[in-house]
């Protein structure tokens, strides 16, 4: 089955760039602009994991984090957190809202791919 | 899978992204300035945020493409945007035209980036120097933070490191919480895979019996042995996201032996440049240094320890990216082989339904087994030819996706208010078709937001909700895909349009339209001139491109508009192959097939119920209404069978538009499942007609498309106007 990625953030340019690069591993990519639109496309279903933005307008990535995991099918879903945030506290805020890892921005592709990869079961 | 020339487009259309991006960025920065002018108390909090983020951003960007000039300087401006909001740097009169400096700066930068011009190193300089004056915060070449990160990411499969090969031994034990992160104890084991050889150990002690298994409760203890080069933080940091959702214990010790250097594969994901904090120290429920099986409070299971033990074999490959194989969940298939696929089960159904037939006409008895073992295999056929289908079905959840944001960027745009909302999601589209759905379905949306929705001042003045609404919704009915597109706007306005086409010499000057046909000539082609120019890219969208695309489709789009309260755009698209349940007619010496999913009801024509409006054809009154009466033997020249008048056999059928219709048959033979055959592909576009099938005596019998058949007599106008005249006429009489 095709691995369905959902990439949250307000930058088109970098939700195009993790789209290019996990797409060509193989993984089909939706996107979503803030956290009220990626609340949305959940709501669909058919997403294995979410690469989300910190700051964010709207809805920042904590937030949205925080209510990934109370959707009743989201439980479970890894969720990624792609950022140039590099506070510790937030790290933490991230962790306690539910975040299952953390990655820098700007990223390697191999490393996204990786680390995509690693979190699908 | 991306081949080398669309990667290289692909490349080239992010980069372009890129500047768009950067330029809207800027231009937004730009504006705020303009709106702070010269007076530093306008720099409130929410628009150094603005600002902030939208430099951070091009920052960030940038970063990835390695323009590093950009990042330099949007660092500068960033850094600087910081001290104000962080009152370290004392806001003056100077203050704004520093950031108008810094804006342009940037903005010069990127320009010259983009057309691939050099940049003017003085400029950079002095502006560098200017903030540094001003501020006391490191803003020459990149952050700490970035720098860090970026070599991180290049350290692939480097240097071999001649250090000490260690033995790490960790308990791990999840609770339950681990998996409520989406966390997996076979997520960690990957992690520690990138750093060495790992044998991993599982003790089922806790596991208790089935009865009494709590499905979302943790029982494994986990003992991972892990032989590598790398620190003991690298370790830690691997289980610094669970670190409290879990019991762990790491310990060191020496390899035996083996000192020879291993290459450290790069992966994992990035540190931070600040430490994260070592995993005692956070505050776990369970104390993370001991880990004492009887200690956790689970149930113990009473069979004797079984351990498991799985050897892992060298996987850190030299390779320079360390990618573990995965299983293979899926294969990729080319969409003719699946063609073929739904072709022959569609050839095995009709052969079915011969067989069936021959059963029948022959008064076969093959008692009681045969008849079940028939109706088994029809079951079985439907199964079949469902599981095909679907592969090639997706839900057009995937088009209407992109919609939500298309709409949000338009509104602002236009300064308009508008909510968007989907239906019918889960309504599964054939592949080829789904992708070739969005181009339309954002011009039709573009447009209802252009045209139709009117300002918010204008709708509150109209007595309507400033927000207006657009429902985007799909549905199966009749054999085919309908998708509306419908919004609470202002309809569309046909004087303008009128005037237009009279104008572009669509329609002669003087000539009268109805209504109807006036919101038809939108799809008109030529309608749409290069005053149509509204989105960002510059090119003109016209609804004739929009009816283009979707017939080519072999589908058909018509509008629905009621000025003042709205438009209904609706697309009908055709599953060129499919089994559908079909009602079998005659008329005449002919067959026909009329969608079962479309027939509402059929009956006898009593005494009458059918009357003759002059000019206009025939009606029968029923339910209340009186519906328009088609003579299928009319439409197809195929002669008239038995009766002519009183007693007639009509079927009532709704089109995908909501409107009935009485079709005179002169028989019913039956329902029956039929694939359907394309005729475009075998033959050619008939009007009135979707498609074909083979009947169980193998003769053709075309499926009839009620939408077209309406159509094929009288305009639509013409019909409507006589229904209605009709009603007011016998509502007189009825009255006393």
């Amino acid at each position: 089955m095709n691995r369905r990625v959902l990439v949250v953030d307000d930058s088109i340019t970098m939700r195009d760039m993790v789209s290019f690069t996990l797409e060509g591993d193989g993984f089909t990519v939706l996107q979503a602009a803030d956290g009220i639109e990626a609340l949305a496309v959940l709501e669909q279903r058919g997403v294995d994991v979410v690469v989300t933005d910190i700051n964010m307008p709207e809805l920042d990535g904590i937030e949205l984090i925080k209510a990934i995991r109370a959707l009743p099918d989201y439980g479970y879903i890894p969720v990624l957190c792609l950022t140039t945030e590099t506070e510790a506290q937030t790290k933490e805020l991230a962790r306690k809202a539910g975040a299952t890892a953390w990655l820098g921005k700007p990223f390697e592709p191999d490393v996204l791919i990786g680390a995509v990869r690693r979190v699908c079961l | 899978m991306a081949d080398q020339g669309s990667k290289t487009e692909r490349l080239e259309v992010l980069r372009a992204t890129f500047f768009d991006e950067c330029a809207e960025q800027l231009t937004e920065v730009e504006a705020l300035l303009t709106s702070v002018g010269q007076e530093p108390g306008g720099l409130d909090a929410e628009a150094l945020n603005q600002m902030f983020r939208s430099v951070h951003s091009i920052k960030g960007n940038a970063g990835a493409f390695d323009f590093d000039r950009i990042v330099e300087v949007s660092h500068a401006l960033e850094a600087y945007l910081e001290g104000i909001r962080s009152a370290e740097v004392e806001v003056s009169d100077r203050t704004v035209a520093t950031l108008v400096d810094g804006r342009d700066l940037l903005a010069d930068i990127v320009e010259r980036t983009k057309t691939g011009q050099p940049i003017e190193e003085d400029a950079c300089a002095s502006f560098m120097s200017q903030v540094n004056a001003v501020s006391s915060i490191h803003a020459s070449g990149t952050s700490e933070g970035d720098a860090d990160e970026v070599e991180e990411g290049v350290d692939v499969g480097g240097e071999p490191e001649a250090s000490v090969m260690q033995v790490y031994t960790i308990k791990f034990k999840p609770t339950a919480r681990l998996f409520e992160t989406g966390n997996d104890p076979l997520i960690i084991v990957r992690e520690l895979r990138l750093l060495g050889d790992v044998t991993v150990t599982a003790s089922l002690d806790l596991l208790p019996s089935l009865s009494a298994l709590n499905p979302v409760e943790s029982y494994l203890v986990w003992t991972f042995t892990l032989v590598t080069n790398a620190s003991r933080e690298d370790v830690e940091e691997i289980f610094e996201f669970v670190a409290d959702v879990c019991a762990l214990r790491i310990e060191t010790g020496e390899a035996a032996g083996s000192k020879s250097p291993v290459r450290r594969p790069a992966g994992g994901l990035k540190k931070p440049p600040m430490q994260p904090p070592p995993v005692k120290a956070s505050a776990a429920a369970v104390p993370p240094e001991t880990i004492d099986v009887e200690e956790v409070p689970v149930q113990r299971a009473p069979s004797a320890q079984a351990a498991t033990a799985v050897t892992d074999p060298a996987a850190s490959a030299p390779a320079p990216a360390a990618q573990l194989p995965q299983k293979i969940t899926s294969v990729r298939v080319d969409l003719d082989r699946i063609d073929t696929l739904v072709n022959m089960v569609g050839e095995l159904v009709i052969t079915q339904a011969m067989l069936e037939q021959y059963v029948e006409a022959h008064g076969l008895s093959g008692g009681e087994t045969f008849h079940r073992g028939i109706e088994t295999m029809s079951s079985h056929m439907r199964d079949l030819q469902e599981g095909v289908m679907a592969v090639r079905m997706q839900p057009v959840r995937t088009v209407f996706a992109r919609m939500p944001r298309l709409v949000r960027e338009l509104s602002r745009k236009l300064n308009k208010r508008v909510k968007l909302t989907l239906k019918g999601q889960d309504t599964e589209v054939d592949k080829t078709i789904i992708e070739l759905l969005s181009d339309p379905l954002t011009h039709m949306i573009r447009n209802s937001l252009d045209h139709g929705i009117e300002l918010p001042q204008d709708r509150v003045a109209a007595g309507k909700p400033e927000e207006a609404e657009i429902v985007l919704a799909a549905d199966q009915r009749s054999g085919r895909i309908l998708i509306e597109i419908s919004d609470d706007g202002a309809g569309i306005n046909r004087e303008r349009v009128l005037a237009k086409a009279v104008e572009n010499g669509l329609v002669q000057s003087g000539v009268e339209l109805l209504p109807e046909e006036i919101d038809d000539l939108i799809f008109a082609p030529g309608f749409s001139t290069a005053a149509e120019v509204t989105d960002v890219s510059g090119r003109g969208v016209g609804m004739d491109v929009v009816r283009r695309s979707i017939q080519e489709l072999g589908g058909r789009v018509t509008v629905i508009s009621d000025p003042g309260r709205g438009a209904r755009f609706v697309m009908a698209l055709p599953l060129t192959l499919a089994v559908m349940d079909g009602m079998i007619v005659r008329v005449g010496s002919e067959r026909y097939i009329l969608p079962l999913a479309c027939i509402v009801e059929s009956l006898q024509a009593a005494d009458g119920a059918i009357q003759t409006v002059m000019d206009q054809g025939r009606y029968i009154h029923h339910r209340g209404e009186y519906v328009p009466l088609i003579s299928l033997a009319d439409v197809f020249s195929a002669g008239h069978g038995d009766t002519q008048s009183g007693n007639e056999l009509i079927v009532f059928v709704e089109t995908g538009m909501g409107k009935t219709l009485g079709l005179r048959v002169d028989a019913l033979l039956g329902q029956r499942q039929v694939v359907i055959k394309s005729l475009e592909e075998n033959f050619l576009r008939i009007e009135g007609v979707s498609a074909a099938t083979i009947l169980g005596d193998g003769r053709v019998a075309l499926i009839l498309d009620v939408e077209s058949i309406e159509e094929m007599i009288e305009p639509i106008g013409h019909k409507r106007t006589a229904a209605a005249s009709l009603a007011a006429e016998n509502t007189q009489e009825i009255a006393p």
